[in-house]
């Protein structure tokens, strides 16, 4: 039995120690936000924040997660609230969506450690996730957006 | 897939709609999550069910893939039902031929159709539902209907200064007889249609609450990943399966027509499992020991050797002018979509339900009433939304393998995809080698214009009854376009079969055909020695190509031709049509070495009539970087049989730091709405070869760039 806290909730879960993180949240937590898109920590569509640093959630171990705290999409606001999630709707960033949590993640993590990213800082930080719609336009300007509103 | 090559049911289409039979059953629409829906009290046709509580349900029978049309369609029911836009709830169609699109005659998400094809359904349809709550409120009033109007959401009746609410009306709405005709709205009259509503689908995907195919869960259900053969066609010859029993997780191996499919508890587990299974494969398909480098020579030889005519116009070998040709070669394409081939099946003894993102319900539905032997009623697909689709689901195997799975173990099943299973089971963008010529005379204009095409065709597997005379339109989309005066032209097309899937990717056809096209105009615009705008001016049709020529002006104008707005970067341009609409873009490039570097694009559109602007700019942005991404370095390549490529580390795409800026432009219209979600696709290649050949003079006849630019 291994102890997550994912979300500030504590959850007890009888899996093996290998199993990555990723399927942990999905299938065994049951919270479907955090998405699979590659499996290999290329796409960054499962990024989660591990105490608040941003991991992809399926390349590590679920035992790496055990005492820490998991932040999952659903976990950055109760209600749609935050700065991210705003500017995210000021921008009308999402087309098809599916990538959307792991950026909205990858950039929350960022505008967390930098208030005012550059253009280059966004590029370093987000050139991890993968938007096969092609919304790197709007997301830029959402995480500036986002920083202002933070 | 171009609209215009479907047979047209025009009769549905023009101001004043018939109806037919209005009277459907009501709602009783399949929904996988369970939620209290208020009842439906009011359903004046399939597409609008008026409810008590104020809100209407729009049924639409499109799949939202991210291009808007879960917003774009209700919008046209809301404009013409005076319905104020945050009252609609949007609900998925069941698969029922009574959804069917009007020129596809089934359900299907695709070629850009899906506005152009609904927009007088569905506005029909709003129109109907408003005119029978006139009626209603017209009868308990006792006044005319023709003295009540519409807004907002009630019924008014000015004379006598009497308003109702929809909601309050439904009840005695659904007495009324359906109208036979209905008028819909000029353009002018518009107040919805034109602006830019917040996408209903926003607030969730913003929030993590949309339920894509992958995040579908059925009490009961078990998970699935199929191990597929390593080559095109092959099939098991034996399973040991020991090893893949003992893991954790691990419930059942079963075999189904793609593979062998293991069974577990969770995603991991299944897939854990079919790493450790042992099988052994008969390489007998059709692909079985192809490999690339082979496959360009011979589509080469076909293309210049064979291949039927599809179009001609005058004589091309006996006009004027000095010969120039140029041979260019595009590579197989993955869609990669960021959600992985999934579907999750429920097939109980007598009724099979499915849940899939899928772009094509009703064939789900069909091939799951195959593999059951249930009839049509038996068998129920639930839409989900689309991680992106982009043609790739446009086939329904996933489905096939969850109908599969279920069947064998009688239990729910979601089959979820590696990524890699994707890469290697695509139906790909076909590869294509394309000869072109032309003559110019001495004044520099083309007199002949001949495309040879060979390229593995999609139509032939997919809607064999649209081959024509061996000819399969997609593959020659875009080789010889309409909106030029090219003097003689002759367009041929030799079928190459080198046994590789193949299938639609956004613009099939012209997401190849116009890199070919544009390139090659710009290669005889600088062999005439003109500038390269100034020459497609000159060559568009006077008639043909007036349409494209405002877009033209509106592109070099914002897009400032001549004058790069990026420091030292060079400019260059291309056209193209697409799903009725018309595109001009300019790309600004640096070149560095081999690195290609696109810093800002602009592009100018004609799409008809708007309905949704800001979602017409990020269709228009999506497909200029899915281009980019096509086009940099991708490439999917065979060796032996098997697939080469694997994942996003091996098949590489478009990431933030390479994304350009974008402007888009749209020409005010108020034609019928056209194509808009792949438009932007076909012309950015193109534009990034001839910035290329401005800035290094090197002509770029091969994609991706980094295998094309030495």
């Amino acid at each position: 039995m291994i102890s997550l806290t994912v979300n500030g909730v504590a959850h007890d879960v009888d899996v093996p120690a290998d199993m990555p993180l990723l399927w942990v949240i999905r299938d065994v937590v049951g919270m479907t936000g955090t998405k699979f898109g590659c499996g290999v920590a290329q796409c960054g569509a499962c990024t989660v924040h591990l105490d608040g640093q941003p991991v992809r959630s399926c390349s590590t171990a679920v035992s790496q997660a055990a005492g820490k705290k998991i932040t999952t999409v659903e976990g950055l606001s109760p209600d749609g609230s935050h700065p991210v999630q705003r500017a995210w709707v000021e921008h009308a960033v999402p087309q098809c969506g599916y990538c959307q949590s792991g950026q909205m993640m990858s950039a929350a993590a960022l505008l967390a450690k930098s208030k005012t990213p550059s253009d280059a800082d966004i590029d370093t930080a987000m050139s991890g996730n993968i938007c096969r719609c092609g919304t790197y336009p709007r997301i830029k300007a959402a995480i500036k957006r986002a920083a202002e509103l933070a | 897939m171009r609209r215009d090559l479907f047979i047209r049911t025009t009769a549905a289409y023009g101001a004043g709609l018939a109806l037919g039979a209005c009277e459907r059953r009501p709602a009783t629409v399949p929904d996988y999550q369970p939620s209290p829906e208020p009842s439906v009290t009011f359903a004046p046709n399939a597409w609008v069910h008026v409810r008590t509580d104020g809100t209407v349900a729009v049924l639409i029978n499109k799949s939202e893939m991210g291009q808007g049309v879960y917003t774009g369609l209700p919008m046209l029911v809301a404009e013409e039902l005076d319905l104020p836009f945050d009252r609609v709830r949007v609900q998925f169609a069941p698969a029922e031929d009574q959804y069917a699109d009007p020129v596809f005659k089934d359900m299907t998400t695709g070629g850009s159709t899906s506005t152009q094809d609904m927009y007088p359904i569905m506005r029909g349809a709003g129109a109907a539902a408003r005119a029978m709550l006139i009626a209603a409120a017209a009868k308990q009033w006792g006044v005319d209907p023709g003295s009540c109007t519409t807004k907002s959401g009630q019924v008014l009746h000015a004379p006598s200064n009497r308003s109702a609410a929809y909601a309050d009306l439904a009840v005695a709405a659904a007495t009324q007889k359906p109208p036979q005709n209905v008028k819909l709205k000029d353009a002018s009259q518009f107040t919805l249609i034109g602006t830019s509503p917040k996408r209903l689908d926003l607030d969730d995907k913003v929030r993590a609450r949309t339920t894509y195919g992958i995040d579908v869960v059925v009490p009961g259900m078990v998970y699935a990943n199929v191990l597929k053969a390593p080559t095109f066609g092959g099939t098991v010859a034996s399973v040991d399966d020991a090893a893949a029993r003992k893991v954790t997780g691990v419930i059942d191996v079963v075999k189904i027509s793609s593979g062998v499919a293991v069974v577990a508890s969770n995603t991991w587990a299944a897939m854990h499992g079919r790493d450790a299974l042992n099988v052994t494969w008969k390489n007998d398909g059709p692909g079985a020991h192809i490999g690339t480098p082979r496959m360009f020579a011979d589509a080469e030889k076909l293309a210049r050797t064979s291949g039927v005519v599809a179009g001609k116009s005058g004589d091309v070998d006996a006009a004027a002018g000095t010969l120039i040709e140029a041979v260019y070669r595009g590579p197989f394409l993955a869609h990669a979509a960021m959600e992985p081939m999934n579907a999750t099946a429920d097939v109980r003894e007598d009724a099979c339900e499915v849940w899939a993102p899928t772009q094509v319900q009703t064939r789900c539905r069909d091939a799951a009433m195959k593999i059951t032997g249930f009839p049509a009623g038996k068998v129920q697909v639930h839409t989900t939304f689309l991680g992106g689709g982009f043609g790739r689901r446009l086939d329904p195997d996933y489905a096939v393998d969850a109908v599969e799975i279920s069947k064998a173990v009688k239990k729910p099943v979601k089959v979820t995809w590696r990524r890699e299973d994707d890469m290697k089971n695509d139906f790909y963008r076909p590869m294509s080698v394309n000869v072109v010529r032309a003559k110019l005379d001495a004044a520099g204009r083309v007199s002949a214009w001949e495309h040879r095409v060979a390229s593995p065709s999609i139509v032939k597997r997919w809607a064999p009854a649209m081959m024509k005379n061996g000819v399969d339109f997609t593959a020659v989309d875009s080789v010889t376009p309409e909106f030029y005066g090219f003097g003689a032209t002759r367009t041929t097309y030799a079928d190459f079969e080198p046994g590789v899937p193949v299938g639609f990717m956004r613009a099939p056809g012209a997401n190849w055909n116009t890199f070919a096209t544009e390139s090659f105009v710009d290669e005889l615009a600088h062999a005439a020695g003109k500038d390269p705008l100034g020459f497609r001016m000159a060559l568009l049709d006077p008639k043909k190509g007036a349409r494209m020529r405002a877009v033209l002006q509106l592109a070099a104008g914002k897009g400032a031709w001549g004058r790069p707005q990026t420091p030292g970067a060079s400019q260059g341009l291309a056209l193209c049509d697409w799903g009725g609409s018309l595109g001009a873009l300019i790309a600004e490039v640096t070149v560095s070495g081999k690195d290609v570097n696109v810093h800002r694009v602009v592009m100018a559109a004609d799409c008809g009539t708007v309905v949704h602007p800001d979602i017409v700019a990020a269709q228009l942005e999506g497909a200029i970087n899915y281009g980019i991404a096509m086009a940099m370095t991708a490439k999917i390549t065979f060796t032996d049989g098997k697939v080469d490529q694997n994942n996003f580390y091996d098949y590489t795409v478009l990431r933030m730091k390479d994304a350009p800026k974008i402007e888009t432009h749209v020409v005010k219209s108020t034609a019928r709405p056209s194509g808009i979600g792949e438009l932007g696709t076909p012309p950015i290649a193109p534009a990034i070869a001839n910035a290329v050949f401005k800035a290094t003079g090197k002509r770029v006849r091969q994609l991706p760039f980094s295998d094309g630019l030495t």
